[in-house]
């Protein structure tokens, strides 16, 4: 009996062990079909971005034409976009899809960016529990309705993650004068999704972009307040990392990935992403516009 | 309430309906926190035997590192893996980072202590006597470490199982060193996350509970050999 005891214990941890063998020979995605084009000298690529283009799926769209169309293989990690920035600037990224503009031209002052493109844009918008308990509904300026947030000292979470969305709202509130902290203004740390879902259950108040708050629409309670004015446009750039600042860095597949964002073709499907969920598009193409055309200094 | 009743239903069906997707992350969950659980057992079962029968000074210190390595927080490992696997870290040039094989270094680095730490336990509470008993019957070193690994073969697979258990469950460091990347990365804990992010929750009810099935069918199946050994 011991004997087959041992044996069946012996034959485990070899099933165990050739079975995890077997997964990291996988380390390549098991899903993509063969490339069309010519096989790239370096085939991985890493992308940081930001929770917000993953959680409401248009990178899942993105990421597999992209391979296919140029067989590099993208390892696409979602973070803040903080994080994101930090990753490029050590060199473990290498390429950035990010939405925090003040932040990413000190990346590129630095010196740490070797190109940075205009990809697309959505807005920013505050929203709150239907009954509205500091009165915002309809106010002309965001920096207006924190100021009302504040004075009523009605909940608001803030992402607190040192997102682009978390910068936004900063700067936000230094726009309303307003320095936020007291009982009523609370950091999540989590991202956009597991934010509103905490705004909902608290009843509070909360800047998201729009495209989460559409994805997660029919799971909160929360409507939109303030939207539509020029200092809520959340604009997403791309950024490849500088090989003379790194030379591990994978700067052609870099390159590859930032003109095929801004291709025409890619920039279409960008335009016609989330109509047929949500019946209006969650991002607007943006290839080849500058920031003034977009009506930022 | 509607939710948690929509959600089951929608598991169920995501179950049942085989979606690709969620057999493959099923998939890589076992053979990830699989080849760290036997990685763990290599390791931890010869180290746990000579802390549980050497007689060296400075044994009792370094059991008392290996208890609190059992207590060590996923979300640590994962940020001192992600330090080393960088691109930018000492091992950077490994190419490590995001791949299945830097989540099966970070779980074993989390279920090595639970399994060595148990070995310990395991032996030190059989007979010491055993052991020269042995000795004195003339069996060799090797022949005597056999036979007290099969006199405790019960509490040493309840190790097993608590290194599995402890793997299989964690998210942080899976996360951080793994990056939840589609179709490369992303295991049952990561997606549960991120499909909690996405508002999806009957999916994350669905991936929920095929994590539970699947730590139930392991656990039966090495309970099965467990209780198989009591018997006689």
């Amino acid at each position: 009996m011991n004997r087959r005891f041992s044996l069946i214990t012996l034959l485990i941890i070899l099933s165990l062990l050739a079975g995890g063998l077997a997964a990291c020979a996988q380390a390549t995605p098991v899903a993509t079909e063969a490339p069309a084009a010519a096989e790239p000298a370096v085939k991985d690529l890493i992308l940081a971005t930001t929770t917000s283009t993953q959680d409401s799926g248009l990178l899942d769209v993105l990421v597999p034409m992209f391979q296919d169309q140029t067989g590099y293989v993208v390892k696409m990690v979602a973070v803040g976009t903080g994080e994101a920035l930090k990753m490029g600037e050590e060199g473990n990224a290498d390429v950035l899809l990010v939405h925090a503009p003040s932040s990413e031209k000190e990346l590129m002052d630095k010196g740490f960016g070797a190109e940075r493109l205009l990809v697309m844009h959505n807005d920013f918008i505050i929203v709150g529990p239907a009954d509205d308990p500091a009165a915002i509904k309809g106010t002309a300026t965001a920096a207006e309705a924190l100021k009302k947030i504040s004075d009523a000292q009605a909940a608001f979470i803030s992402r607190g993650d040192d997102s682009g969305t978390h910068k936004a709202e900063l700067k936000l509130w230094d726009k309303a004068g307003v320095a936020p902290q007291g009982e009523w203004y609370q950091e999540s740390g989590q991202g956009m999704g597991a934010t509103l879902t905490i705004a909902s259950e608290k009843k509070a108040y909360t800047l998201t972009d729009r495209a989460t708050y559409l994805a997660n629409k029919d799971t909160l309670q929360l409507e939109i307040m303030v939207e539509g004015e020029a200092a809520l446009l959340n604009v997403y750039h791309v950024i490849t990392v500088n090989p003379e600042k790194w030379p591990k860095v994978n700067a052609e597949g870099a390159t590859a990935f930032a003109q095929f964002l801004v291709a025409p073709e890619t920039q279409a499907v960008i335009a016609e992403f989330g109509k047929d969920k949500f019946g209006q598009p969650l991002f607007f193409p943006d290839a080849g516009k500058t920031d003034a055309d977009l009506g930022l200094k | 309430m509607n939710l948690i009743w929509e959600g089951i239903q929608r598991a169920f069906l995501l179950l049942f309906s085989g979606d690709p997707e969620v057999w493959e992350i099923t998939l890589l969950s076992l053979k990830v926190s699989g080849l760290a659980t036997a990685i763990s057992l290599v390791l931890g079962l010869p180290f746990g035997t000579w802390l549980a029968l050497g007689r060296l000074p400075g044994q009792r210190f370094m059991l008392s590192l290996v208890n609190t390595g059992m207590a060590l927080p996923p979300v640590v490992v994962g940020l001192w893996v992600s330090i080393f696997l960088w691109r930018s870290g000492p091992l950077g040039d490994l190419r490590l980072i995001y791949t299945p094989a830097a989540i099966v270094v970070a779980q074993t680095i989390i279920a090595a202590p639970v399994v060595t730490g148990l070995t310990v336990a395991a032996l030190q509470q059989l007979d010491p006597r055993l052991q020269w008993q042995l000795l004195g019957l003339g069996a060799s070193r090797w022949q005597m470490t056999w036979a007290l690994w099969r006199e405790a073969r019960l509490p040493l697979l309840a190790a097993l199982m608590a290194g599995f258990g402890s793997v299989i469950s964690e998210v942080g460091a899976s996360m951080m060193v793994g990056g939840n990347i589609r179709h490369q990365t992303r295991v049952l804990t990561t997606a549960v996350v991120l499909e909690t992010g996405k508002g999806e929750f009957a999916r994350a009810i669905a991936l929920g509970l095929l994590l539970l099935l699947l730590a139930y069918l392991v656990n039966l199946a090495l309970t099965w050999i467990q209780q198989r050994g009591a018997k006689k």
